[in-house]
């Protein structure tokens, strides 16, 4: 265990070495926000409340929604395919660590780092803009921590999936920019699922992108409580099992036509 | 004890090549033509513990494939693999445990992040204790003199700073094999004596086996008595490097620089009831004998040239063994044809 707790560490002390990546992603997302926010506003003309949700907490949805996705989103699909194209992954193959672990923990530390450095700071910054409502209630905070590491999990597991098909298409960059957009628009980043019509959401209920980011943040404005919420939970979990198969299956047959490139 | 075994090891790939012109190319998005093409044809050899051994060939001809199957990198398409007792592929997270490996051509360090914290999470990876990493690695780092490059990050350092910190790296946990797949590609002389100096120095204290490939043959001269040599997937030469240069190290050449006007049917002539070749360097007007194996000739040239004119430099090459590994490629071709 040591050493994936060391890999994080490393992971951090990556993430200082680029600081001005950090300063520009605070940024990127505090933009992002306030355009969704002023978008909402539009929408909303007046309204109080469309689909059960207010304009108030469809702004902290939309804040919420960002903020976690600085913890749960990360590059190791882009990654994977890096150092499958450029060989690099003869060297993860000759060291003495299950390299789909290491990836997973190079994630989880990119996402600490996020959540410390990035969106807390950030949520300051939009709350002092925005009219934003927290809740104050401690069983919301902790349903949604544990929403948003399930969060992290599952698309972890997407991007895994994503990094292995290079073994088998040797240059996936298409498919890597297509599930990224697939997943902001699926999970509820961008429009909050209960928004999309009846037929979508049916189907929406059988695909894995919801446990991304909807639930977390439905559970953080209160839009989900009580039994809704720990419905959610579920829903995570399962698929943070059921992801397991694929990407350990691909994996062993990836493994075993393992060409490594460039010499 | 074998450190590796190697039995009928075979790695087949397929070579797709692509039809020409525009419907050839959409005829590939369909179906693709390829021929299976072995790239290791089923080779056998064994190194036994504390053994420093060359694996050399030209290009493509087989031996970094070989390496990755010996590191468990990749399957082998059949025959087996025993190094240090494991199955490499199989027991893959085990096995590497006992291993270290140098790819000249690939950093094994963290990019963005200082040589120390590289070293300090290798160090938790191989689970090295602190006693253990201490006493081994004060002395490495002390040999290769790393000490005031641990704290730059990898990126800012040298090819050659970097390559004896990645030689560094693989030795971290002391392993008792070691595979070096060209570490001193691209390095000045003094870089190179030191790598050297060092891998000898822990073959003998700690009796750890090297398997080294390169193209630079002064560092199998320096390093290694055995040479494993592959050719097209298949090994043509394993042996002393002694022995390889007496078998195929053909002759001495003898180079004369006179003093007066020189002719070359004339020497031939002197020397005409003798087995060698002369051959001619217009511009310089070197002239050179070619010799036999016969250690007799050499002094009959010379006796005879010598008497014959006035000499300013007389010179006795032995064919170097870049030169005798050139030779055995090309025989070697016309053997495989």
């Amino acid at each position: 265990m040591d050493k994936y707790i060391e890999m994080i560490r490393i992971r951090f002390l990556m993430m200082l070495a680029y600081r001005t990546n950090y300063y520009t992603g605070i940024l990127i997302y505090s933009i992002n926000i306030g355009a969704y926010y002023f978008l909402w506003n539009a929408i909303y003309g007046g309204k109080s409340e469309i689909e059960g949700l207010s304009a108030i907490q469809m702004t902290t949805y939309v804040a919420v929604a960002w903020m976690a996705r600085a913890f749960y989103f990360n590059n190791i699909d882009r990654e994977m395919a890096t150092e499958i194209k450029e060989g690099k992954v003869a060297v993860e193959l000759i060291r003495p660590y299950n390299y789909l672990g290491m990836k997973t923990m190079q994630g989880l530390g990119e996402g600490i780092f996020r959540l410390f450095f990035f969106s807390m700071p950030g949520m300051v910054i939009v709350a002092l803009i925005f009219p934003i409502e927290f809740s104050a209630d401690a069983a919301t905070w902790g349903l949604f921590a544990i929403s948003i590491v399930l969060s992290f999990l599952i698309n972890t597991q997407l991007n895994l999936l994503t990094g292995i098909t290079t073994f088998f298409l040797y240059n996936n960059t298409g498919l890597i920019r297509a599930k990224r957009v697939l997943i902001d628009l699926f999970s509820g980043l961008l429009l909050p699922i209960s928004f999309f019509p009846g037929w979508a959401q049916e189907i929406m209920g059988f695909l894995p992108f919801q446990g991304i980011s909807y639930i977390p943040s439905m559970i953080f404005t209160n839009g989900f409580t009580g039994s809704e919420a720990v419905e959610g939970l579920i829903i995570q979990a399962a698929w943070v099992l059921i992801l397991v198969i694929p990407v350990q299956v691909l994996w062993v047959i990836a493994k075993k036509q393992l060409i490594i490139q460039g010499g | 004890m074998n450190a590796i075994e190697v039995n009928g090891l075979r790695k087949e790939f397929k070579a797709y090549s692509s039809r020409s012109g525009l419907s050839g190319a959409f005829r590939d998005l369909f179906t693709r033509n390829y021929k299976i093409v072995p790239a290791v044809n089923d080779i056998n050899f064994t190194v036994k513990q504390g053994e420093m051994v060359g694996y050399i060939g030209e290009n493509g001809a087989g031996k970094s494939t070989t390496i990755k199957m010996l590191t468990g990198i990749l399957t082998p398409t059949s025959g087996s693999v025993i190094v240090n007792g494991m199955n490499p592929h199989r027991e893959r997270e085990r096995f590497v445990q006992t291993i270290g490996v140098v790819f000249g051509q690939r950093s094994q360090l963290w990019w963005d992040i200082a040589v120390q914290e590289s070293f300090r999470l290798l160090k938790k990876v191989y689970k090295v204790s602190d006693a253990d990493y201490n006493e081994h690695m004060d002395h490495v780092i002390k040999t290769l003199d790393l000490e005031p490059l641990l704290d730059k990050p990898v990126r800012k350092l040298s090819l050659g700073q970097r390559m004896r910190c990645e030689l560094a790296a693989a030795l971290i946990h002391n392993p008792p094999l070691l595979f070096l797949d060209e570490p001193t590609i691209g390095l000045d002389v003094l870089v190179k004596l030191k790598i050297r100096e060092f891998l000898k120095e822990i073959n003998e204290k700690y009796n750890t086996t090297i398997l080294l490939t390169t193209h630079d043959l002064t560092d199998i001269e320096a390093l290694c008595e055995r040479v494993v040599m592959l050719d097209e997937g298949n090994i043509i030469y394993d042996g002393a490097l002694k022995s390889l240069k007496e078998r195929w190290g053909e002759g001495k050449e003898i180079s004369f620089e006179f003093l007066e006007k020189a002719e070359l049917n004339h020497l031939e002539t002197l020397t005409g009831d003798l087995d060698i070749k002369w051959e001619l360097d217009e511009r310089k007007q070197i002239f050179t004998a070619v010799t036999g194996d016969d250690e007799e000739i050499v002094s009959q040239v010379i006796a005879r040239t010598v008497a014959a004119y006035k000499v300013r430099d007389v010179k006795i090459n032995e064919p170097s063994t870049e030169e005798i590994i050139r030779n055995i490629y090309d025989k070697g071709m016309l053997q495989h044809g």
